[in-house]
C-alpha cells in the first residue's frame, strides 16, 4: 500500500492550458483544480482570459494546448458527454427572440432530453420570476429578463457544474438579489432549498463564476483566482478574507492593467 | 438525445420561429421573384425565345435567393449566441447540421413552390410536373448541404454576407449547372432517362456533400 494519501479527484482539472488566436496568447498555461461542489470565482482585468478560459471549460472553444478534465473525463475526448452536466451562462443569452420563454425552456429541455420537463420548467420560472410571462416572446423582455430566463435555461438540466461569465450582466439589485441567493443555495450556502424536484439544490454544485462584482464574488467563494494576461497570478481560500484585503491583493498583483473588480460601489 | 429527435427538435424551432417572423421566407421569396422580373425584362427583348433562357433565370433565382436565406438562417443564430446554446447541449454536431441544413431546404423548397407558378405566368411554361420537381428538388438539397456549412463556417466573419457567396458559388457550380442542363432539357421536351449523367452527378454531389459536412460541421463552428 502506498504511503502517500490517494489524491482526491477534482472535478475540474485544467492543466497548462493556452489558447491563441494567431499571434496572440488569451491564456498562458493555466493551472487549475475545482473540487465537487467548490465554487471557484475568478477575478481580473479585461483581456486576462477568464471568458476565454469558461469557453474551453464549456466546449464551445478548442484550446491550443494543455488538458482539461471534467468528471474525471477529457473534455477533448468526451466533450458530448460532459456537455450534459455542465449549466453554462454567458454574456450573449443563448436564447431565441422568436420563442417565448417556455418555448425556448421546452426546446432546450428536448434536446437535454429530459422526460416530462413541464413541472422544473414552471418550477425555474417562478424561481426567476417570469412564470407570469412565461408566454410572451424573448424579444419583448428587458435585458434582465433575458438574462434572468438565461438562468433558468443553464438550470433545467440541474448541471453537476455550472460556468458562469458574469452572469449579473443587465440584472437590476432585484434580480442580482435574486441570482445572488440562487447561487448561494446551489453552493451549498443557501438556507431554503425548494427541494430536489425542482431547483434540485439538495447537493452542492460545482461552480466556476467570472464576475467584476467583488463583495458579491466572496461571498459566494470557496476559492479566488486572480487571472491576468492569461496567467492565474494568484488563488487563496475565500474564507474569512473580507473584500478590502482582497481589494489590496488585487491591487498589487494587477496593478493598472484594465478595469478591476467593481467591488459594489467600491471606489 | 437520440439523433433524430435532436434533428426534428431544431427544425420545428426554426419552423416556429419562421412563421412568427417570416424573415425568411419573405425577403427569400421576394428576392427571388424579383430576380426573375429582372431577367424576364432584360431578356424579352433580345432572345428569340424566352425558353432558351428560363432555366437559367430559374436557378441564378434560387442561388441568388437562396444565399440570402442561407445568411440570415445563421445570422438568427448568432446574433443572440443562440448557436452557442445549440453548441452547448449534449447532442452531436452533426444532429445541429441536419437540423439546420433540413430547415433550410424547407424553406427554400417552400419559395420555389410559391415561385413557379409566377414563372409558369411570365415565361408561359409548364413547370409543375414530376421531373421538374425532383430535378429542384435535388439541385436544391445540394444548395442547402453545402450552403448550410459555408454559411456557419461565413457567419462568425465581419463579412459575411460578402464572404458567403464568395466561398459558395464555385462550390455550387457541378450543381448548378447540372440543373440547368436538366431543366432546359425537361422545357425542350426531353426526358429525365435522356439526362442520367447530369442526375447521377447531382445525386453523387449531394451524397458526397452531406457526408463531408457530416464530418466536418464540428470542426467549422468550434472556435
Amino acid at each position: 500500500m502506498s504511503e502517500k494519501a490517494a489524491e482526491p479527484v477534482a472535478m475540474i482539472e485544467v492543466r497548462n492550458l493556452t489558447k491563441a488566436f494567431g499571434s496572440k496568447y488569451a491564456l498562458r498555461g493555466v493551472d487549475l483544480r475545482v473540487m465537487p461542489g467548490e465554487s471557484l470565482v475568478l477575478f481580473g482585468p479585461n483581456g486576462a482570459g477568464k471568458s476565454t478560459l469558461v469557453r474551453i471549460l464549456s466546449s464551445l472553444s478548442r484550446p491550443s494546448g494543455g488538458t482539461v478534465h471534467i468528471g474525471g473525463l477529457s473534455l477533448a475526448q468526451h466533450a458530448d458527454g460532459i456537455r450534459r452536466y455542465l449549466g453554462v451562462v454567458s454574456h450573449a443569452p443563448l436564447l431565441y427572440d422568436s420563442l417565448t420563454a417556455e418555448e425556448n425552456l421546452h426546446f432546450f429541455a428536448g434536446l437535454y432530453n429530459l422526460k416530462k420537463p413541464e413541472p422544473r420548467i414552471k418550477a425555474l420560472l417562478e424561481r426567476v420570476g417570469l412564470y407570469a410571462r412565461r408566454g410572451d416572446l424573448v424579444r419583448t423582455f428587458s435585458r434582465g429578463m433575458v438574462q434572468r430566463l438565461a438562468i433558468a435555461r443553464a438550470l433545467l438540466h440541474d448541471p453537476e457544474v455550472l460556468l458562469l461569465d458574469e452572469p449579473d450582466t443587465g440584472l437590476d439589485p432585484q434580480a442580482a438579489e435574486m441570482l445572488h441567493g440562487l447561487l448561494s443555495e446551489l453552493s451549498g450556502r443557501g438556507a431554503n432549498s425548494p427541494g430536489p424536484e425542482h431547483s434540485g439544490v439538495e447537493r452542492a454544485r460545482t461552480i466556476v463564476t467570472v464576475t467584476h462584482s467583488l463583495e458579491r464574488g466572496l461571498s459566494i467563494a470557496d476559492r479566488a483566482v486572480i487571472l491576468a494576461n492569461g496567467r492565474v497570478v494568484f488563488e487563496t481560500a475565500a474564507h474569512d478574507l473580507d473584500a478590502a484585503a482582497f481589494r489590496r491583493l488585487y491591487d498589487q498583483y494587477v496593478g493598472g492593467r484594465g478595469a478591476g473588480p467593481a467591488g459594489d460601489g467600491l471606489p | 438525445m437520440n439523433f433524430w429527435k435532436a434533428v426534428v427538435a431544431i427544425i420545428w424551432k426554426d419552423i416556429r420561429a419562421e412563421l412568427r417572423t417570416k424573415d425568411i421566407l419573405s425577403s427569400v421569396f421576394v428576392f427571388a421573384l424579383l430576380t426573375v422580373i429582372v431577367f424576364n425584362f432584360a431578356y424579352e427583348l433580345r432572345v428569340p425565345s424566352m425558353k432558351m433562357v428560363v432555366p437559367g433565370i430559374i436557378w441564378v433565382a434560387i442561388s441568388f435567393a437562396g444565399t440570402l436565406g442561407l445568411n440570415r438562417a445563421f445570422v438568427i443564430e448568432q446574433d443572440k449566441g443562440s448557436l452557442a446554446g445549440l453548441l452547448l447541449a449534449p447532442v452531436d454536431r452533426a444532429a445541429i447540421y441536419f437540423g439546420k441544413m433540413l430547415a433550410n431546404l424547407i424553406f427554400i423548397l417552400v419559395v420555389e413552390l410559391a415561385l413557379l407558378p409566377l414563372v409558369m405566368i411570365f415565361f408561359n411554361l409548364s413547370l409543375i410536373t414530376g421531373p421538374h420537381l425532383l430535378v429542384l428538388f435535388l439541385g436544391t438539397y445540394g444548395f442547402a448541404a453545402v450552403g448550410t456549412v459555408f454559411s456557419a463556417m461565413a457567419v462568425s466573419t465581419r463579412a459575411r454576407e460578402v464572404l458567403l457567396p464568395v466561398l459558395l458559388f464555385p462550390v455550387l457550380l457541378p450543381v448548378l449547372v447540372a440543373g440547368v442542363k436538366m431543366t432546359g432539357g425537361l422545357v425542350d421536351g426531353a426526358s429525365l432517362s435522356e439526362m442520367g449523367n447530369w442526375l447521377q452527378l447531382v445525386a453523387l454531389y449531394d451524397v458526397g456533400f452531406t457526408v463531408v459536412a457530416y464530418l466536418t460541421f464540428g470542426f467549422v463552428v468550434e472556435e
